[in-house]
């Protein structure tokens, strides 16, 4: 099935974006293969030059490695990916502390609200 | 196939339908030509497909004048197609197969299955969808280097529009084969197309990379469209 992507903003960005989020989660394993480049753009519905480029960018970035014929993998290096997880959560928390800003919660409010999640999460 | 389109008008008693058109179209790449109707993209395409003469300008097709020797290498499916009601699903694609060099039996039939079309249904008992459906199997049953589809979704249901969607994504090769695609529908190409020209009363409005006018521009294709076009 295709994937919803947010018309509104680079779709090779969102799809970045996404093998980032699949390794962090540990989806994606380090060193793991990922789908070839035409796989994967069936999958997600998306043009595969647009995949290509999303491919390239990745690996660019150290992020994936591509070996010539034989197709391309999540970086081998653990530390990559717990950077990517560190910079995924630090943004994360920069959002949610300037949406309690902007509701004007106090600390202590917020404090009863962050134990009141994590007793949640703790049950689930 | 490289497609280079250089200052092209056409005009008709009194107005002009293209009124000087230049664009590239990479080779390996899905390009949308976007814009409303009566915009000039139907003449563009019917231009560049060969079946009709530009009043000035020039199109290059690989590097050779439009006419009768690039005609044979692309597939044009006009908007209203030119297939006999008499004639079933599968005699249609023969007759066709006998015009194109290269038709790929084996490729028909699979994607026949995957558009769920019947080889025997007649042409003339088929619903709109179904027969743009047929367009796209034709197109795809031969290895063009240029397919040009002058707006394969007008009026064709949702499920159709995706299983055309998907062939072509499935189906188009990056190496070498280039996919100009008009539509007024833009919000369904959106994941499709790599590069986008919009057209406005005969005249490129804006053109570019999908994805560098979605970040320029902070808005998705449709957006972009509603602001320079309408």
């Amino acid at each position: 099935m295709p994937v919803e992507f947010d018309p509104t903003r680079p779709i090779y960005l969102q799809i970045m974006e996404a093998v980032k989020k699949s390794a962090v989660r540990g989806t994606h394993r380090p060193g793991v293969q990922l789908p070839s480049v035409r796989d994967m753009a069936t999958t997600m519905g998306v043009n595969p030059n647009t995949m290509a480029r999303a491919y390239q960018e990745l690996e660019r970035e150290g992020f994936i490695e591509t070996r010539r014929g034989e197709g391309s993998y999540v970086t081998g290096e653990p530390g990559r990916i717990d950077d990517e997880r560190k910079r995924l959560a630090e943004a994360a928390v920069q959002q949610f502390s300037e949406q309690i800003r902007d509701l004007g919660l106090t600390r202590s409010q917020t404090r009863s609200l962050l134990e009141r999640i994590d007793e949640e999460a703790e049950r689930s | 196939m490289r497609v280079e389109i250089d200052n092209l008008w056409k005009r008709y008693r009194g107005t002009a339908a293209l009124r000087g058109v230049s664009m590239d179209f990479e080779p390996g790449c899905v390009t949308g030509v976007l814009g409303e109707n009566g915009s000039g993209k139907s003449t563009l395409f019917r231009i560049v497909a060969g079946v009709t003469h530009a009043s000035d300008g020039s199109v290059r097709i690989d590097g050779q004048p439009v006419g009768s020797e690039t005609r044979g290498k692309a597939a044009y499916l006009p908007e209203t197609d030119s297939f006999y009601s008499w004639m079933s699903v599968e005699e249609q694609l023969e007759f066709l197969s006998v015009f194109y060099g290269g038709w790929d039996v084996a490729k028909s039939r699979e994607l026949l299955d995957f558009m769920r079309l019947t080889p025997g249904d007649k042409i003339g008992e088929l619903s709109q969808g179904q027969r743009a459906r047929l367009k796209i199997v034709a197109a795809f049953s031969w290895p063009s280097g240029l397919v040009v589809m002058d707006e394969p979704f007008n009026g064709i249901d949702p499920p159709s529009r995706r299983r055309i969607l998907e062939v072509l994504m499935q189906e188009y090769r990056v190496d070498s084969q280039s996919i100009l695609v008009s539509t007024h529908m833009v919000d369904e190409v959106e994941g499709l197309v790599e590069h986008v020209v919009y057209l406005r009363e005969g005249q490129v409005a804006i053109s570019g990379r999908a994805d560098d006018l979605r970040q320029e521009k902070g808005g998705s294709l449709a957006d972009i469209f509603e602001e320079v076009v309408l």
